[in-house]
């Protein structure tokens, strides 16, 4: 259980925030300048804020009321850094190390041989950071975290200085920490597909505020909340895969509707994240024929949102989940969409990115 | 080599060496704080502090020496002070270390410094996130990674100490086998008629000490780099 209560003013900006959050992942998903990064820095303690209480369960960082407020090496934190931030005159294994060094004796500690092999840095052991390459060098970062008995462990952003092919590899990492260690995780993300692939708890933050906090699929289906802009929004359905078609598709099962996708490398049975672009999502009234588009859901409008320009957004509850569409507000017009309606939600199979699919571990 | 010094020689280098070592030595622990003073911190008086450091550099040597013999002299008011408690620096060879270590300091802050300043703070906080105390962050993240510029600042420090002249001369005058340093010796040849053969002796000497340090403080520049840079 992760508690955050902080409020802190600067000149100009105020950041006032309230959540709690069930273990797993809680993912601060917001635009830059919404206070995520102050935020993350007030629980780590390399921010003092005002007022406040940070505690991760039993274990208090900060409570102000109560006159505690803990130095940043006396919180227990395992912090991934956006840029690694390794020691550059220390080996990786000297690093992996370094966390362990300064943690009580009592705390109960990740076996070093086992975080080596999940994040696959046994060849590197010996070699200095600088002759890492920046996919390694942050999974070394996570590797040094995770060895330091943390209580919590932050991610700020720990792929935005990546390029794709280095965040299709370290995201899964982040999925096993997730289903595989028990320790809390909060991560900083702007990037719409990291936060569906990985949020148990989405805290959305805008100008210092939360604007919605909730289950990950409650969250992205919300067309209310959009905090990294309309472009971003998108909803998440979660699914298991069925059987591997001979034609290069994977048919899913989601919550007992069939879902069809390119082939996803996974074995059947494997519980799988799916973010659902809005902006690939096309809406019919009628169930369409002769269509070329696998994916058709039918489901009954939920909300409509008209954005500021010509777009709106358009909730639906189908049978496989909450699906968000975005199409023009000329479109609703025409078709007469108003809450409460039936209609079909179309979504082409090969739309689906490999990076906005993720397994889901439950 | 012992017939090719005169004993006279020898007694300066020897001097020479011992005050050396003793102002470096004895310099580098609080040179190195100054410098993390003046790299990290903010305080009142910084600015006060960082002139004080540097003022050897520009004021005239002879100054310098002068003020040191005003404030540590038997009658100044530190040197009645540390005459008390059986300290005199005045005309004695720990005077002489006293002069070369205030003469050196800033060349030694100075690099020592640049090298802190250099050191990204981030990964002190990192050291601190991973639990890491203050000092124990300073021992094991700045100290490594400022070592280069400290063993720049240690040898610079060491060579102008070497061959630091005005301020002892003024402050602790020019006693054989006390305060006569290389620099005073050869000064003190000089003014003797004859005196020539045994000062070109002792400037091949300093020449070849001089050489010595910077060639050893490259050669492990160069080391400590590779280590820090990782390739």
């Amino acid at each position: 259980m992760l508690d955050v209560a902080v409020k802190h003013a600067f000149k100009g900006f105020a950041l006032d925030v309230a959540f709690k959050a069930p273990p797993g992942v809680t993912v601060l998903f917001g635009r830059s300048g919404s206070g995520k990064t102050t935020l993350v820095n007030a629980v780590a303690g390399l921010l003092m804020p005002q007022q406040g209480r940070i505690a991760a369960g039993e274990w208090v960082l900060l409570d102000t009321a109560k006159h505690i407020r803990l130095r940043p090496h006396k919180r227990r934190l395992g912090y991934v850094f956006q840029e690694g931030r390794l020691f550059p005159h220390l080996t990786v294994r000297q690093n992996l190390a370094y966390g362990a060094w300064f943690a009580p004796k009592s705390a109960p500690r990740a076996d070093m041989s086992r975080v080596v092999e999940m994040l696959g840095i046994g060849p590197l052991l010996d070699r200095r950071p600088a002759a890492l390459s920046g996919g390694e060098k942050q999974r070394v970062a996570i590797g040094r975290a995770l060895l330091s008995a943390p209580k919590l462990i932050l991610a700020d952003e720990p792929l935005a200085a990546l390029d794709d092919a280095r965040k299709a590899e370290i995201l899964p990492y982040f999925e096993r920490l997730r289903d595989e260690v028990s320790v809390p995780i909060l991560y900083v993300s702007h990037s719409a597909s990291e936060v569906a692939r990985l949020a148990t708890t989405v805290v959305a933050l805008d100008a210092g505020r939360v604007m919605a906090h909730g289950p990950a699929a409650t969250v992205l289906g919300d067309p209310s909340v959009r905090p990294g802009g309309a472009r971003e929004m998108g909803a998440v359905l979660t699914a298991r895969i069925l059987r591997h078609h001979d034609d290069g598709l994977t048919e899913l099962d989601a919550s007992g509707h069939p879902l069809f996708l390119p082939h996803v490398a996974a074995a059947p049975g494997t519980g799988l994240r799916i973010r659902i672009a809005a902006h690939d999502v096309i809406l019919s009234r009628t169930r369409p024929e002769g269509l070329s588009a696998l994916n058709i859901l039918p489901g009954t409008v939920a909300e409509i949102r008209a954005g500021d320009g010509p777009g709106a957004l358009v909730a639906l509850d189908t049978a496989a989940g909450r699906v968000l569409a975005r199409v023009t507000r000329r479109s609703v017009a025409a078709m007469g969409l108003s809450v409460g309606d039936q209609a079909h939600a179309v979504v082409k199979a090969v739309s689906v990115a490999a990076t906005d699919i993720g397994v889901s571990g439950v | 080599m012992t017939d090719w010094l005169g004993p006279e020689e020898w007694e300066a280098v020897a001097l020479s060496l011992q005050v050396s070592l003793w102002a470096t030595v004895f310099s580098l622990p609080v040179g190195i704080f100054v410098a993390y003073a003046l790299a990290r911190w903010s305080f009142p008086g910084k600015q006060f502090l960082n002139g004080i450091v540097h003022l050897p550099l520009i004021l005239p040597p002879v100054v310098t020496g002068y003020v040191l013999l005003l404030t540590l002299g038997t009658q100044g008011p530190v040197g009645r002070v540390l005459a008390d408690w059986g300290i005199v620096l005045a005309f004695r060879w720990t005077g002489a270390a006293v002069a070369a270590a205030v003469m050196a300091f800033p060349l030694m802050v100075r690099a020592i410094r640049l090298s802190i300043e250099a050191i990204d703070p981030k990964l002190e906080q990192a050291s601190a996130t991973l639990g890491a105390p203050p000092l124990w962050v300073f021992a094991t993240v700045t100290l490594p990674m400022a070592l280069p510029g400290i063993l720049a600042g240690t040898i610079l420090a060491f060579a102008k100490a070497m061959g630091e002249f005005g301020a002892t001369i003024t402050f602790v005058s020019n006693i054989p086998g006390q305060t006569r340093t290389i620099p005073s010796a050869i000064y003190a040849f000089l003014q003797v008629p004859g005196g020539e053969g045994a000062a070109v002796k002792l400037v091949i000497v300093s020449v070849v000490i001089a050489m010595g340090a910077l060639m050893l403080s490259e050669l492990l520049a160069r080391r400590v780099a590779r280590r820090v840079g990782g390739a």
